[in-house]
């Protein structure tokens, strides 16, 4: 995380980070003793599973876009001993809202791509809040053919509320780069491990979403449309984003029991942002376990399973 | 004041609504009065502006199939309701009222058919159905749609109308977005023709997914076609949209469709496009190969 941003809080978070600014000041004094400070970190860490285990549909929309939460350059800081970022769609641009290159995961060569939205304001809008546009998908689909003419895995970290809305993004085909990535990917036979980290905002999410593994944080959220957008369309008002949240069963638990993701990974100190490289750690375990698994499938039949995978999906009557 | 109200009671306002059933139509377009029973004989298209009136599914199928050739597949497949959504009516209630509205189950129809004495699975959403929204029930269809294409050795025809992904299964209704891509890809594999008929609007998931894997993709004239709304779009990035945007001539401007075929050569269009494609030599290398198959099946019997 850059360092420039203050600590920014949530209203029902702020119970926890005022114990551990309490913590932090007493250990800066060095007036308490050990055993104080311990006692304070294990009601620190108490609270915590308190405070971000019991939360309405609609706080954990707010943690999933929590100014503080990690982004994929974050995560990939962490988890890769080296990366090195490939650049451009070959067709028209390089969309800074979709990154992607060569990475190294405790010693095993990965291809990584993700959607970034980065920090700072500057950041935000130089990459767009991780809207990424035809040229972003364009990228993505080049690097995760590139990976599969190579034999590298695929990693692929999903962050963004959605497809980027524009008139320039219309004009290059945003419908079709979507749809190509969804169509090619199942014909790339190599494993693909998907985490969502953040915000599973749409077509714009699944657009790089569809794999072998599919992971989510736990506080990440995955749906159809922004809660704020289906209130405005469904209830008529934005301000009903809080019962659309709620409507749209977009949690980790639920994207797991309605059978669309395969685990969820659970986040250390109550959240991602309270812990970065703790976090980070989970997900590189989780990575490389799915990876182990992954790789003792034939690439065809890693084909087919992902076909099932996604046949297998939604739920219907038959009269 | 008095002239902002009617002078003689029983004068009726032109509306929209009051004329389905009636022997006139308004062109919504241009103003043209249209006979009711004309307006038919040509297909919903004003024959002054060429204005293209939204029609249902039983309707394109009366355009693009041979007389009585279609069987239609999966009539029961009717949605669930997994996420037992709520806004301001029930989901259970919208489908129940969609249903006794068209008469239909789902928001597409599928089957087997014949185009120009030309074997196909076709495939049509009808936007009278919530919409044409993507929901399972839409997804499962395709998919049994496209499996049976691969079987029979069928190109896949489909004819679209959505305004994207079903709200109301939120995440599932996402996943059929992915999940008839698998099925576009297995019909792709097959080195079967897969022709993509877009109609007014396809936009959102629909667009994003199955109606942009089109081999070739044909659009009627006019259709609005697009990922995001055009609202959305003027709220997100506050642009003036240009004139045209998103409509079938802007996206042939940009090189996204093929075609644009008014509704009248919409069969011919159809009927040239799937004898060109299957008289090449992949189609027939494929035949071969099956047929081989088969005898070397037969041989091992």
């Amino acid at each position: 995380m850059t360092e420039t941003n203050a600590r920014k809080v949530l209203d029902f978070e702020k119970p926890v980070d005022e114990l551990q600014r309490r913590i932090e000041r007493l250990k800066r004094d060095g007036t308490s003793s050990a055993g104080e400070i311990a006692r304070l970190k294990e009601k620190l860490s108490e609270l915590e599973n308190k405070v971000y285990r019991d939360l309405s549909a609609w706080d954990r929309v707010q943690l999933a876009r929590h100014p503080m939460r990690p982004t994929a350059l974050d995560y990939i800081g962490c988890i890769c001993d080296e990366f090195e970022e490939l650049h451009g769609d070959r067709y028209f641009a390089d969309d800074p809202a979709l990154i992607g290159g060569l990475a190294k995961i405790s010693g095993i060569p990965f291809m990584v791509i993700g959607q970034e939205k980065g920090r700072s304001t500057k950041e935000k809008i130089a990459r767009n809040f991780g809207m990424v546009k035809p040229d972003g998908y364009r990228k993505s689909l080049r690097l995760m053919k590139l990976a599969e003419k190579f034999g590298l895995p695929i990693l692929s970290l999903v962050d963004t509320q959605g497809a980027h809305p524009g008139i320039e993004a219309e004009e290059r085909g945003q419908p079709r780069a979507i749809a190509d990535n969804l169509k090619e990917v199942f014909g790339i036979a190599t494993p693909i491990i998907v985490v969502v980290i953040g915000e599973g905002g749409s077509g714009g999410a699944l657009a790089i979403a569809v794999g072998d593994s599919i992971l989510m944080l736990e506080h990440a959220i995955y749906s159809v449309i922004t809660p704020e957008g289906c209130a405005a369309i469904l209830w008529k008002t934005r301000e009903k984003a809080p019962d659309a949240a709620a409507a749209l069963r977009l949690t980790s638990g639920d994207c797991l029991e309605l059978g669309v993701i395969d685990g969820i990974i659970e986040e250390v100190h109550g959240a991602a942002h309270r812990d970065l490289e703790g976090n980070a750690a989970r997900i590189r375990d989780a990575v490389l376990a799915e990876h182990e698994k992954l790789g003792k499938v034939p690439p065809d039949g890693l084909l087919k399973l992902r076909e099932e995978k996604f046949y297998a999906m939604g739920q219907f009557e038959e009269g | 004041m008095s002239w902002l109200n009617r002078a003689k009671r029983g004068i009726k306002t032109w509306r929209k609504k009051d004329i389905p059933d009636g022997l006139w139509e308004k062109c919504p377009s241009c103003g043209e009065i249209l006979y009711r029973k004309e307006l038919d004989r040509q297909l919903s298209v004003c024959k002054k502006c060429d204005f293209h009136f939204r029609i249902n599914a039983p309707a394109y199928l009366d355009i693009l199939a041979d007389a009585s050739t279609f069987s239609e597949m999966d009539t029961a497949l009717v949605s669930g309701d997994p996420l037992e959504f709520k806004d301001s009516k029930k989901y259970k209630d919208r489908v129940k009222a969609a249903i006794k509205k068209t008469g239909r189950n789902s928001a597409i129809m599928t089957g087997t058919a014949e185009i120009g004495g030309r074997p196909v699975l076709l495939a049509i959403m009808d936007f009278s159905f919530m919409g044409g929204s993507m929901g399972s029930v839409v997804g499962e269809k395709i998919v049994r749609a496209a499996k049976k294409a691969v079987e029979e050795r069928r190109p896949l025809v489909i004819v679209t109308a959505s305004g994207g992904a079903r709200m109301q299964e939120s995440i599932l209704s996402l996943m059929q977005m992915s999940k008839t891509s698998a099925a576009i890809a297995s019909v792709s594999r097959a080195g079967l023709p897969y022709i993509a008929i877009l109609t007014n609007p396809t936009t959102g998931g629909v667009a994003a997914s199955f109606a942009f894997q089109g081999d070739i993709i044909i659009a009627e004239p006019k259709a609005m076609i697009g990922f995001a709304g055009p609202r959305v779009i003027k709220e997100t990035t506050g642009e003036e949209l240009p004139d045209g945007f998103q409509r079938s001539e802007f996206l042939l401007d940009h090189g996204m469709i093929d075609i644009v075929a008014s509704r009248q050569k919409l069969k011919t269009t159809l009927v040239y496009i799937l004898d060109s494609l299957m008289s090449g030599a992949s189609v027939r290398v494929e035949e071969d190969n099956q047929e081989n198959d088969r005898k070397t099946i037969s041989l091992i019997w």
